[in-house]
């Protein structure tokens, strides 16, 4: 019987402190390769870590899926939006020709672009479906020129880790890894199934990111910035979604 | 050393737990046997104890962020893509915590989807942790092969149809199937194992936007994004089942002493004599 306590205490003790061990280097590791989200501290840290983690190790350049032409949804749901603000209508009553999308920080060329700038742009399009984190989905066609050109243009500086992009609606603003902000199916959208991206849907531009939940995907895009920590955007948690209790990252 | 009619066949597995009032007299060995009048053997080991109760805790916190996510949107479809305007394959008559969903009531339920999808998350990585753990474990030390895999010749129906009956007759199990699983348990545990838990996990993850952009084929054989979250809709429903029978028969065949085993491990064995010589009179428990 002591013989066997002592066994089961030593082995116990030693896969114990290897276990702390891996967990330190684990978390080393993990930080230096960039797998430890914003809002990876409170309770749920662990899960959330986890699941960013492993998905951007699987997930780093696969392709959401896409669809046919025929799989495109008749009745796409454009979900609630919240009642325009008055710049927002003064916008629209232009036919949004003093829409203005700026890029700034962490850039070698700051600028602001209209519309028909970013659409003079290669134009590209995706047909991928929008989830919502409620469990509804639709498949629309997307017509926009990907994030990864843009960010060229302006030079994104070799030390960026994150994009952070804001909607002209107040408090709406989300945040990306350079995976996802780079990722070839991440559109400055302005198009949707052969015309102009509609209001309801977030026109006249909004951020299409089919591997993540609608939540990222903001609406009535005005601003992004590109930045290494995200320490100095709200409370640090990379986005109104995590300040609101939601995950960070939604690609699941 | 008592000896105990192994109910389940001559499997030895769960008799190298039993115990004797061997040590309590070796400690003293000039001194005639002291038997206890109550002696304990060990049932369930730490291993499945430890995952039992983890999977219990993760089960529970799945179920009640399971249950807040499908209320946000309780429409379910069939296919790749269903939304509000589309028709579906089947609604929950209930109240959504949404208010652009149609549901024929005039509230809304509070919104808790936010730590309703980190909760449902970080449970699944604890789940999937703890089963992989029980899984592994019970492959290498032969509790798969010696106590869940039924008998070949038990197998039939012959053994089907008895403990059908007998369960159909609300039977309270005879006192030697406190230490076996019988043949109904042990088919009931693999398909809760090794089927609806994996089936759990998968449609999950075919709903990931992100995980089926690395493996497509695990969203596309189920025939689409909407047909996977129906699909798990209806596996955590089997999965319901499987606890609301799991605890029943754990009641009917002794709560107190199910619990105990499950929580501490020991098991009466009700086979010690009553010599109350000595001081040591009382329970004895011993462990290999």
């Amino acid at each position: 019987m002591s013989k066997i306590s002592r066994r089961k205490l030593i082995t116990t003790g030693l896969a114990a402190a290897g276990g702390v061990a891996g967990l330190g280097v684990a978390t080393r590791l993990a930080q230096k390769y960039g797998l430890v989200p914003p809002d990876h501290g409170g309770i749920y840290g662990l899960g959330e870590t986890l699941t960013y983690a492993s998905q951007r190790l699987l997930t780093r350049h696969s392709l959401a899926r896409e669809f046919s032409t025929s799989q495109i949804s008749k009745r796409p749901f454009p979900n609630e939006v919240e009642p325009p603000t008055d710049e927002f209508k003064r916008l629209q009553a232009g036919g949004f020709a003093d829409w203005r999308f700026s890029i700034s920080g962490m850039v070698a060329r700051p600028a602001s672009f209209s519309l028909d700038q970013l659409k003079s742009f290669p134009p590209r399009t995706q047909i991928t479906m929008l989830q919502c984190e409620e469990g509804w989905s639709y498949i629309a066609e997307w017509i926009g020129v990907p994030l990864s050109h843009v960010l060229d243009v302006v030079g994104v500086l070799p030390q960026a880790k994150y994009v952070v992009y804001f909607s002209i609606e107040p408090d709406t603003w989300e945040s990306i890894d350079m995976a996802d902000a780079l990722h070839p199916q991440t559109f400055l959208t302005y198009g949707m199934n052969g015309d102009k991206l509609p209001v309801g849907h977030g026109g006249p531009l909004r951020l299409r990111l089919p591997r993540q939940v609608g939540y990222k995907n903001v609406k009535f895009l005005t601003h992004l910035t590109v930045t290494d920590s995200m320490k100095g955007f709200g409370k640090g948690l990379g986005g109104a979604s995590p300040e609101g209790g939601y995950a960070w990252y939604a690609g699941i | 050393m008592p000896e105990r009619t192994p109910w389940y066949h001559s499997r030895v597995s769960d008799s190298a737990y039993v115990a004797s009032g061997a040590s309590a007299a070796s400690a003293v060995p000039a001194v005639p046997a002291v038997v206890p009048t109550k002696t304990m053997a060990l049932r369930h080991s730490a291993l499945v104890r430890v995952t039992h109760w983890i999977t219990t805790l993760c089960f529970f916190a799945l179920l009640v962020s399971g249950g807040e996510i499908v209320i946000s949107h309780p429409r379910f479809y069939w296919g790749e893509t269903g939304n509000d305007l589309t028709p579906t394959l089947f609604k929950l008559p209930i109240p959504a915590s949404r208010n652009l969903v149609p549901t024929g009531y005039k509230f809304t339920l509070p919104d808790a989807n936010g730590w309703g999808r980190y909760l449902h998350f970080q449970a699944a990585w604890v789940l999937v942790f703890t089963g992989l753990l029980y899984a592994i474990s019970i492959l290498l030390n032969g509790h798969l092969r010696n106590n869940l895999l039924p008998a070949k010749s038990d197998l039939s129906w012959r053994t089907f149809s008895t403990a059908i009956a007998s369960h159909l007759r609300f039977e309270r199990p005879s006192a030697a199937e406190a230490w076996s699983y019988n043949v109904l348990q042990r088919l009931t545990y693999l398909f809760v194992i090794f089927v609806l838990f994996p089936l759990i996990i998968w449609t999950g993850l075919a709903m990931s936007p992100a995980f089926v952009s690395a493996v497509p084929a695990a969203v596309n054989v189920l025939g689409g994004q909407q047909s996977a979250r129906t699909l798990h809709f209806f596996v955590s429903l089997a999965l319901v089942a499987f606890l609301l029978v799991h605890v029943g028969m754990v009641w009917l065949a002794g709560f107190k002493s199910r619990m105990r085993a499950m929580i501490t491990g020991a098991m009466i064995t009700g086979r010690a004599s009553a010599n109350r010589a000595g001081t040591t009179a009382g329970t004895n428990m011993e462990r290999t």
